[in-house]
């Protein structure tokens, strides 16, 4: 696993590779998709920026290859992979211009060649200032790992900010607009599509400013606030709480109608996380066929409320129970013939259970039950004491109720012998077992209570949709669960709701971003696994065993910021 | 003696079995019943074995890649059926390219050697690429953490074809040569059917031969035994899993072709169904097992082929050649369940874990 001592100079290596990089980049149509958000009013596009990045990223990973690490070695090292990075791209410009492309790659249009230089009227120009940029980057890259941490921390972190302040524009106008004398700060940082000139350069410096001084100042804090008697603590962490509650109470409130939509999505994929979560993050089984749980509480709820069936007519509380014990029967009935599996076999089973519960919803066979293709419509909202769960605004109630409820149920199902149990089954079954653990009604439990917890988030989805249908339940929706918990930590709580946040609802916010959605998942998942396993926001006990293993095998260099959290 | 024997089974067990009882029972029952209509008669029975024997030879080819990558990393190859989808779908351009020239007419053979090649190149490539990139890195890992990363992989070269050749269906040209009858006594078959067949056969047959008699292949064979005996034996372990990549890479960029003969469209999701029918053929067999995964794979293909009309009609079910993906993915659960050693395997049950 020790990678072998680098002879060759990196900065070509790296060139290279990022050149096909950016190459593949635009010829998916990233670049020009992205290309209509601005992130500094005619200064620099989304499409440009996610270039940029690419970019320096790998020249910054060839500079730091760099041997010996001398300013002049780094700096030569850095350059010439973003100059080899832009030569690529040109001689993919050049080819473009000769040949026509598009009749295989549909997305190298002329809008692209255009784009990638710089919209200049003669290709010969465009290609040189193509290069330059390139050059550029790669310096500044190398410049950047010259730099002490703090400086690059404070930079990067600050750029990375000017980025999302750029991109969601859209979510952050609303908010300020609402909040009376802040209201000014909106003219003044968006003028126009994306950020001004001087609205980015306020933020890139109040960022830097700010990561700086937490990072000379941010221990001390943190050492003193550990250091207060217990009671004082005790009033912060309830401080901490009700300001929590009281900003999500009013949350819809601020953000309007389509936030509270994106909210609400959220919501239920937090749900089904966190139902994902306990088979996999705590009992440590890959569940691939975790959709069958979420579609069983939707058709639940759809044929015992909706009149176009004409079975049965309850209400949504009436319902709601029946759609918890359907989940968790499915789960029941799932589990038992994969107890004896691991693994791989098991993520395939679940996998295959998905599509069967899917391929029979579809089939004309089920129909005078299930509605067949055309679903079932018609469900009624949920109603409480007169007041209806309609909009996404009210809707969000109803969901945080069932998010809080879960999330306190995995909570405290974490700390219990049975999370315990799950655990030790995670690590090691045979272990496990011999010290006395039912390996069968362990598993067992962690099928149904995670099945129930989706088919309840299923529940609610029929609701807010007011009809179910059997292509909402692909093996998509199961890939996008697991996704989010990987992202998040696997069995970490929290983790489930940064991950959800993350990959559910920015993806919402940037629209362009809808039809690139899973390709960036698949290459989080494996750049997630490569680089940090544990996830963003990291479980303790499963950070110390991944890292274990690593150590193992002969990796030192464990990631700084799980060093740092842990 | 009852008393040993309460003692051994579980209730997961007793439940188990009476499931499986239960679907035995239901095919029992919906063959007779259908055998008693007699809705279909020797002819329709003939073309569902003939269909089912070119879809099968197809999923047996697609299902050595799963099984020798398994011998040699014990990890199932989730983006296999992509490796599978980007050989034909990349070879779509050349073959529509000869169409339009109007080489596939005047030199069918040419072109379509042609375009062999280039759609096992494409696979291979990107067989080898996904080994190096994705799972060379993280062969000491942690055991869900490669199949996490195969999984991400998959959808991550999906949408990547999908962002290189658009999203829609692309017919396949029409081969006017193979589109007639063979007519054999009372069997007549269709050309590009019969194509498929001897094509998938013959290939398996080489790649066998190639696993057994070569010296590659018996040091591929060495890694899938033991990787630290071999590297002792002085076998550069990294470059025979490389080769069973390739091998796995070319076999799938093949049965793309194929398949796209078949069913005449390419599309970027394609591999996904016929991926997982290869596993469940690979599962079949015997994981680990080439001759295995052949036997799997043409079982499965004859069971899915025939399979809907023989057990399903009888009972009653309208339309149920929908319900043929329900019944391959039954299979693969029944198998899991109650010989997850496979039809050839036994060497699977020790390394289970």
């Amino acid at each position: 696993m020790n990678p072998a001592p680098e002879r060759h100079f990196p900065g070509i290596r790296y060139g290279l590779i990022g050149g096909v990089c950016v190459v593949i980049l635009s010829l998916i149509g990233m670049v020009e998709a992205f290309n209509q958000r601005e992130i500094v009013t005619d200064v620099i596009t989304m499409g440009q920026t996610l270039l940029l990045m690419m970019a320096a990223f790998v020249a910054y990973l060839g500079a730091q290859r760099a041997q010996p690490r001398r300013a002049s070695t780094v700096l030569v090292s850095g350059t010439a992979s973003g100059l080899i990075m832009a030569v690529l791209l040109s001689l993919f410009v050049l080819l473009g211009n000769a040949v026509n492309l598009r009749q295989v790659f549909i997305n190298a249009s002329p809008l692209l060649f255009q784009l990638l230089t710089f919209g200049q009227e003669s290709l010969g120009a465009g290609i040189g200032l193509l290069l330059l940029a390139g050059a550029l980057v790669g310096l500044l890259a190398g410049l950047l790992s010259l730099m002490s941490g703090l400086v690059r921390r404070a930079l990067i972190t600050a750029f990375s900010c000017v980025t999302f302040a750029g991109m969601l524009q859209d979510l952050v106008t609303p908010i300020l607009s609402e909040a009376g004398p802040l209201s000014d700060l909106n003219d003044f940082l968006y003028p126009g599509n994306g950020l001004c000139v001087e609205g980015a350069v306020t933020v890139f410096v109040v960022i830097a400013a700010l990561t700086a001084a937490w990072a000379r100042k941010g221990d001390a804090v943190r050492s003193r606030i550990r250091s207060l008697p217990p009671s004082r603590r005790r009033v912060l962490n309830i401080a901490y709480i009700v300001v929590g509650v009281f900003i999500l109470f009013v949350l819809p409130q601020i953000l309007g109608l389509f936030l509270s939509e994106v909210l609400t999505i959220i919501g239920l994929y937090i749900m089904l996380g966190m139902g994902l979560n306990i088979i996999v993050g705590f009992a440590g089984m890959l569940d691939l066929g975790h959709v069958a749980y979420f579609a069983i509480g939707s058709y639940t709820m759809a044929i015992l409320t909706s009149p176009e069936l004409g079975f049965f007519s309850l209400n949504f509380w009436q319902a709601l129970p029946f759609a918890i014990v359907m989940g968790v029967i499915t789960g029941v009935l799932i589990c038992t013939p994969v107890l004896k599996m691991r693994g791989d076999y098991l993520a395939i089973t679940t996998l295959g259970f998905g599509e069967i519960i899917r391929i029979l919803v579809l089939s004309d066979w089920l129909r005078p039950w299930l509605g067949g293709a055309q679903g079932i419509g018609k469900i009624p909202r949920a109603e409480l004491f007169g007041f209806e769960f309609g909009s996404p605004q009210t809707l969000y109630y109803l969901i945080l109720a069932g998010c809080l409820l879960i999330g306190f149920i995995s909570w405290r199902l974490r700390d219990s012998r049975l999370g315990r149990s799950w655990m030790a089954v995670r690590e090691d079954e045979d272990v496990a077992q011999a010290m006395g653990i039912n390996l069968v009604s362990t598993k067992l439990k962690a099928f149904a209570v995670g099945a129930g917890f989706s088919a309840m988030s299923g529940a609610i989805f029929a609701t807010k949709l007011g009809s179910v249908y059997p292509h909402s339940f692909n093996v998509m929706i199961s890939i996008n669960i697991l996704c989010v918990i990987i992202v998040g930590g696997m069995g970490s709580i929290p983790g489930v709701i940064v991950g959800a946040a993350a990959l559910v609802g920015l993806p919402e916010l940037l629209r362009e971003f809808a039809e690139y959605r899973l390709l960036v998942y698949g290459a989080v998942l494996v750049a997630m696994m490569l680089l940090k396993p544990e996830g963003l926001w990291p479980e303790a006990t499963h950070q110390r065993e991944l890292h274990e293993v690593e150590s193992d095998a002969g990796v030192a260099d464990v990631p700084e910021t799980a060093v740092s959290r842990g | 003696m009852l008393q040993r024997l309460r003692e051994r089974t579980s209730a997961t067990d007793v439940i188990m079995w009476l499931i499986g009882a239960a679907l035995v029972a239901m095919i029992v029952w919906g063959t007779t019943a259908t055998l008693i209509k007699g809705v279909y008669s020797t002819r329709h029975w003939i073309d569902f074995v003939i269909f089912g024997l070119a879809q099968g030879s197809i999923y047996a080819l697609i299902a050595m890649g799963y099984t020798m990558v398994y011998g040699v990393l014990r990890m199932i190859n989730f983006a296999h059926s992509e490796v599978f989808m980007s050989g034909p779908y990349t070879a779509y351009f050349f073959a529509a390219y000869f169409y339009q020239s109007g080489l596939l007419e005047s030199h069918p053979v040419i072109s379509l050697v042609l375009v062999f090649i280039v759609s096992m190149a494409t696979s291979t490539l990107i067989a080898v690429m996904l080994e190096r990139i994705a799972y060379r890195p993280l062969r000491n890992a942690p055991r869900l953490v490669p199949l996490i990363t195969a999984i991400g992989a998959s959808f991550f070269l999906q949408y990547m074809f999908r962002g290189f050749y658009g999203s829609g269906f692309q017919a396949y040209p029409v081969i006017k040569a193979l589109e007639s009858h063979f007519v054999l006594g009372p069997i007549r078959i269709l050309k590009f059917q019969a194509l498929v067949i001897v094509a998938a056969a013959f290939l398996m047959v080489a790649l066998y031969q190639f696993v057994q008699r070569t010296k590659i292949g018996k040091a591929i064979r060495s890694v899938s035994e033991d990787k630290e005996a071999s590297a002792l034996m002085g076998i550069d372990v990294d470059r025979m899993i490389t080769m069973t990549f390739v091998i796995g890479g070319a076999a799938a960029g093949a049965a793309g072709v194929l398949y796209a003969l078949m069913f005449k469209q390419v599309h970027f999701f394609m591999g996904f169904i016929p991926g997982i029918k290869a596993f469940t053929a690979a599962v079949l067999g015997g994981i680990g097992n080439i001759p295995g995964a052949m036997l799997g794979g043409i079982f499965l293909g004859l069971v899915e082929s025939v399979g809907p009309s023989l057990f399903l009609d009888g009972l009653g079910i309208p339309a149920p050649y929908q319900l043929k993906d329900a019944i391959a993915f039954t299979l693969l659960v029944l198998i899991l369940i109650f010989r997850p050693t496979g039809i050839l395997g036994e060497r699977l049950a020790a390394k289970k874990a």
